[in-house]
């Protein structure tokens, strides 16, 4: 079979190809007058120049004691603490979301039903809160014990032991996170085509390779740009963990040499430019994250195996044009 | 015909009615379908063709009778249990099923993030744990037989409609299913793209395979199709050789479609 499908694959159903024809006289346009652009360029622009002015002149600001502790090794070393907590409460937050949100679509009620508690508790408490209560964790439950009701006794351990403020903070941050992330991964999976699973069943694929293999590769273009956001905003959140106490972080660090130095302005300042720093580096990385879910066809990532040389975008781009998943990727957030 | 007449059936649909809350889609339908033989289900939209071919690998559940796919009842346990209630198929059970027959849908439904090789080689690989090397060897044949050879490359929004809705059949066919389900698989298509479509259904029938066609193409019917079958409103009304239905239609229902579409 397929005798005419050999011998001549392109039966005018091409897409047609690319061809440039010279224009023969193009337009020369002049833009039409626009004084407003111009008028409100001037006032932002003084606005601008008379802010930053302001602050490199303002003595208070004291830019030699931010020069002087901007490296300070406690300052560093609150920076790593800082971005390790931002990086583990994340994956915790991550892999408790992705499970959540699993739960939630789960066909059995007693899934769903605990998956729509953990959100409710943990979204609804502040998390400074939260952090309070994990850093009295080992207070509420001095001891994990594994055995028979009422009977002996097979394992315990002290949670003194295992719980430390770290790891308290991490927990508290991860399992409020995992809350919000939990609602943004179930719309990411939620807006994927429901063609996709039937075709996918069809094949006879389980529930679980579909998921897998065909769903959540699509809903990461939903899930991937507010998981960098939120990854931001955990960055700013682990400055309450002294709530817990954990007292390492940059925040902490930088409010102890302030209240040392009775010079809190110049501390908060250092303080803001790390945060800003670390934004920055995280705005790449999700960049490249977004990317890595677009490989397959992007101008710089051609397509594997060259795709009979028109590869040439991304495999997101793919997946947008085959309208799978919803144009705006900002998802609804609902309870 | 003779032949086929004595071939055993692959599908037999017994009873089949569906609802959908208070719609009641499908009104108690009779099919048997045997080996190598192509069945063309016709008729107005809305009329169940869609649901009845949904029914037969488990996209929907009939609300009543039964289907049965080489004498194997499809979602229960052969016989029903002493109260009298069907035993249900656990979901791998049901997957098993399913993967024995092939489906082709109206809008492809093509994986967006796999090359055209991807997705005629994520079944094999996933469902029946083919090595890698093997599942790209044979896909690649797979599409070489849909006249894609070329294009094993290139992820479904680089290929026309055509070409997509062959990937999808080739898709399909990576399974070795013992019969093929088209569900309308042209009416997305640009006309000038059905033909390409049309011509690889008629070589794969050409080849023996059984299948169930729902479309509105009654050239193709005419001169493919061993059965022709007109539903209406839920029920199978007519039924028999291409000559028989489209040519000697009886019943009005029936004479006013063939009008509205020949």
């Amino acid at each position: 079979m397929g005798q005419r499908g050999r011998n001549d694959p392109d039966r005018g159903s091409e897409p047609p190809a690319v061809t440039t024809t010279p224009v023969p006289d193009p337009i020369r346009a002049k833009a039409a007058p626009r004084p407003g652009t111009w008028i409100s360029a001037v006032i932002v622009a003084l606005l601008a120049v008379g802010l930053i002015a302001f602050l490199v002149t303002n003595p208070v600001l004291e830019w030699g004691t931010v020069a002087t502790y901007l490296l300070d090794v406690k300052v560093v070393q609150g920076v790593g603490w800082t971005l390790l907590l931002t990086l583990l409460s994340m994956v915790l937050g991550t892999v408790v979301a992705l499970t959540a949100a699993i739960m939630r679509r789960s066909e059995n009620p007693v899934l769903r039903g605990v998956s729509w508690a953990y959100i409710f508790v943990f979204r609804g408490i502040p998390v400074y809160t939260q952090l309070v209560f994990w850093g009295l964790f080992t207070v509420i439950v001095p001891k994990i014990v594994v055995g028979v009701p009422f009977g002996p006794e097979l394992l315990s351990f002290s949670t003194r032991d295992l719980l430390t403020a770290f790891w308290a903070a991490v927990i508290g941050l991860g399992l409020n996170e995992g809350a919000y992330l939990a609602e943004i991964i179930r719309s990411g999976l939620n807006s994927v085509d429901k063609g996709q699973t039937e075709a996918s069943k069809a094949l006879g694929m389980g529930g679980g390779s579909i998921l897998r293999r065909i769903i959540v590769p699509q809903a990461m273009r939903v899930i991937v740009p507010p998981l960098g956001n939120e990854t931001i905003g955990m960055l700013k959140t682990t400055s309450l963990v002294l709530a817990v106490p954990f007292t390492l972080d940059l925040t902490f660090a930088t409010n102890g040499i302030a209240n040392k130095l009775f010079t809190p302005i110049p501390l908060l300042i250092v303080a803001a430019l790390w945060y800003l720093a670390i934004t920055s580096v995280l705005m790449v990385g999700q960049h490249y994250l977004e990317r890595y879910f677009g490989r397959g066809f992007d101008a710089r990532t051609p397509a594997r195996g060259g795709g009979g040389g028109r590869g040439g975008r991304s495999r997101q781009a793919a997946v947008n044009s085959a309208g799978t998943t919803p144009q705006n990727p900002l998802p609804e957030v609902e309870l | 015909m003779n032949q086929i007449d004595e071939a055993p059936a692959v599908i037999r649909v017994e009873g089949v009615h569906k609802s959908f809350g208070d719609l009641h889609v499908l009104k108690g339908c009779d099919l048997t379908v045997r080996s190598g033989e192509v069945a063309v289900l016709v008729g107005p939209s809305g009329s169940g063709k869609s649901t009845l071919l949904r029914c037969i690998n488990q996209l929907e559940e009939p609300t009543a009778g039964r289907v049965l796919v080489d004498g194997e009842v499809q979602g229960y346990r052969p016989d029903p249990l002493p109260d009298g209630r069907w035993q249900k198929l656990r979901p791998a059970e049901i997957a098993a099923q399913r993967s024995r027959i092939g489906m082709v849908f109206q809008r492809f439904h093509l994986f967006p993030h796999l090359t055209a090789l991807g997705n005629v080689m994520e079944a094999p690989v996933q469902v029946r744990g083919l090595p890698k090397a093997a599942a790209e060897q044979k896909a690649r044949e797979l599409l070489e037989r849909v006249g894609l050879g070329d294009r094993a490359d290139h992820y479904p929004s680089e290929l026309s409609g055509g070409q997509q809705q062959r990937v999808a059949i080739a898709r399909a066919l990576a399974m070795d299913p013992e019969l093929m389900l088209f569900d309308e698989p042209t009416s997305a298509l640009d006309p000038e793209l059905v033909s390409e479509v049309l011509t690889v259904l008629k070589d794969l029938a050409a080849d023996g395979m059984t299948m169930v066609v729902v479309t509105h193409e009654m050239g193709f019917a005419r001169e493919v199709a061993d059965q022709v079958v007109f539903m209406d409103e839920g029920r199978i009304l007519e039924s028999g050789t291409a000559e028989q239905v489209i040519d000697a239609p009886r019943s009005e229902r029936l004479k006013g479609f063939l009008d509205s579409v020949l």
